[in-house]
């Protein structure tokens, strides 16, 4: 069975990302899995690779990848490609992820396909399920042209154990004068906060306009919090300076699909429908029953979001002490 | 200083976009096209770089002929000039062949700073800044949340999921920038009349040197299968809150398990 190279990613604490456990997912259906670790904490990361299929591990650990951008993650890909020969590589859709798919597309004059949802063996190689203008069109694409490169969006394909030996193999590797032209000289962890990440949390309570201001916008991170959820901004709340643009879910800033989207005091707009409408489960909340939103909800209560919010949480708190 | 910025035309993100039946690329001609509204932010930085280090302000842009419609609102926000990649052979490229017909038209123009969004709003790959970093073996300096240059020295602030990077690299080199990290200004009237006169460059395949089987639907590297619009969501169940609006949701919420 052939090969299937999974580029890993861990947390700031170290620990293997949520994602790179859903590619090993997809890989099982490609062929035999074999992760790509890049830098140090492979051996405290065996053992849950080994848990989700992973048969090989590759480790390079070189202190390059986090010293410079992007670079010498492609070209150690690169040599992978070269040696192996695999069937695919996978990669985490995150920005970075794309990033290495992209300059590993050109580096082996392969065809890249990004915002991966869904990931199945096809008769000449994967086909990838990618949501279009924001989910509007589901489209399935293939690779025709080298070692089809996926980038599969974080949340989609359900990580599922399924052990193997996660044999661990060393690759020496020093990146290239080339890959160096970018260096990294500062890495800021922005404070750590509690919630789950908003790409990868399986809860996203957003606020919209309808929150009123920054204080008002308080109340999504209650109803986050008592949900353990992460919370999402529309482009209203981000331009008006009431949350960070890091939290912006919409046609530009994040796309995410959780298992459950709460929207909060948002009208629905096209802008910001492209960045949620792929969520499993929609329950939305505001005033104007004529709000777009309520069009792709599974559940819609028209009211102030300043008096059902509270109500909701108290419900939830009651429910938790049960 | 020398600086590119690479725009991109696209359907307007405001109304319902679509594929080409049989060929499964951006359908431009139902609908409007509008400037990538990511890459006013691209334009935005250029032109402030420009006017605190002296230099020029190129548009290069890559599309059908309707791209001028974007190209002129992008000079008449203040770029000096424009190149216009244009060619029919140029139809259905995906980003790999994009990334090599810029990498091509950026060596023909010249550049010592090159300036991107962060992605289309159309395709939304995200992946084309990247490429042509490789393709020109020039620093990525992608995903800027802020932009210093002193002297032949880039440094940025690459925004990532858990915070920032500081990265510097030397020119030329390829910079994207993210949404926000200024705030783009309108063309003025006199900004739109300049625009009129600003010189246009259109440049072929045969320009770059590229033969017709390495970009377009011909050479494209990843390819559509099928598509199909999404079916609608099933309509679900809209509720006024009558006191007991919170209880609802939270009913709700317990019956599907999330609490």
């Amino acid at each position: 069975m052939a090969e299937v190279l999974v580029l890993a990613e861990r947390t700031a604490d170290g620990e293997v990302k949520k994602v790179t456990l859903e590619l090993l997912s997809a890989a099982r259906r490609l062929g035999e899995p074999s992760v790509v670790w890049t830098g140090p904490g492979a051996d405290a990361a065996q053992a849950r690779l080994a848990e989700y299929g992973a048969v090989k591990v590759y480790v390079a650990d070189s202190p390059d990848f986090a010293g410079y951008v992007v670079a010498p993650t492609a070209e150690l890909l690169a040599s992978l490609v070269a040696d192996k020969s695999p069937a695919a590589v996978l990669v985490a859709g995150t920005t970075e992820g794309k990033e290495v798919a992209g300059r590993l597309a050109v580096k082996t004059g392969s065809g890249v396909l990004t915002d991966a949802v869904e990931v199945t063996a096809g008769d000449g190689g994967p086909v990838a399920e990618q949501p279009n203008f924001g989910g509007a069109v589901t489209v399935h694409s293939v690779v025709r042209t080298g070692t089809p490169i996926v980038a599969v969006r974080p949340n989609s394909v359900a990580a599922e154990p399924s052990p193997a030996a996660a044999t661990v193999e060393a690759v020496a590797f020093t990146a290239s004068d080339a890959a160096k032209g970018a260096k990294v000289t500062e890495h800021v962890v922005a404070a750590a906060s509690e919630r789950p990440e908003l790409s990868e949390a399986s809860i996203v309570v957003s606020g919209g306009r309808g929150t009123g201001s920054a204080d008002g916008f308080g109340i999504i991170e209650q109803l986050a919090d008592s949900l353990g959820a992460a919370v999402g901004a529309s482009r209203a709340v981000v331009d008006a300076g009431w949350y960070p643009h890091a939290f912006q879910v919409g046609q530009t800033g994040k796309t995410v699909s959780p298992q459950l989207y709460v929207a909060v005091g948002i009208s629905g707009a096209i802008q910001h429908r492209a960045g949620m409408q792929t969520s499993k489960t929609i329950m939305a909340i505001n005033k104007d029953a004529e709000a777009p939103i309520f069009e792709i909800a599974d559940l819609g209560i028209v009211g102030d979001l300043f008096t059902v919010v509270p109500q909701l949480i108290e419900e939830i708190g009651k429910r938790k002490q049960i | 200083m020398n600086i590119v910025v690479c725009v991109k035309q696209v359907p307007d993100t405001e109304v319902e976009r679509s594929l080409v039946p049989g060929q499964g690329t951006v359908d431009r001609a139902s609908v409007d096209g509008v400037i990538n509204y990511l890459d006013e932010f691209a334009i935005e930085e250029s032109l402030k770089i420009a006017e605190a280090q002296g230099g020029e302000v190129t548009i290069l842009s890559v599309g059908p002929a309707k791209a001028a419609e974007s190209i002129r609102k992008a000079l008449s926000m203040g770029a000096d000039k424009a190149v216009h990649v244009i060619d029919d052979g140029l139809a259905g490229s995906d980003a790999l062949a994009t990334s090599l017909a810029i990498a091509e038209a950026l060596k023909v123009v010249g550049f010592d700073l090159v300036v991107f969004g962060s992605e289309s709003t159309d395709a939304r790959t995200g992946v084309v800044p990247a490429m042509v970093a490789e393709r020109l073996g020039v620093p990525q300096l992608t995903l800027a949340g802020k932009v210093d240059i002193s002297g032949s020295e880039v440094t940025i602030r690459r925004v990532t999921d858990d915070g920032y990077e500081v990265v510097t690299g030397s020119l030329p080199a390829v910079v994207s920038v993210v949404e926000k990290i200024n705030e783009p200004r309108y063309p003025t009237f006199k900004g739109i009349m300049a625009a009129k006169k600003k010189p246009v460059q259109t440049l072929t395949l045969a320009d770059l040197s590229l033969d017709a089987g390495s970009v377009g639907l011909a050479g494209a590297a990843s390819w559509v299968e099928d598509f199909a619009k999404r079916p609608p969501r099933a309509a679900g169940v809209v509720v006024k809150d009558e006191g007991d609006g919170g209880a609802k949701a939270a009913a709700f919420l317990a019956e599907r398990k999330f609490i």
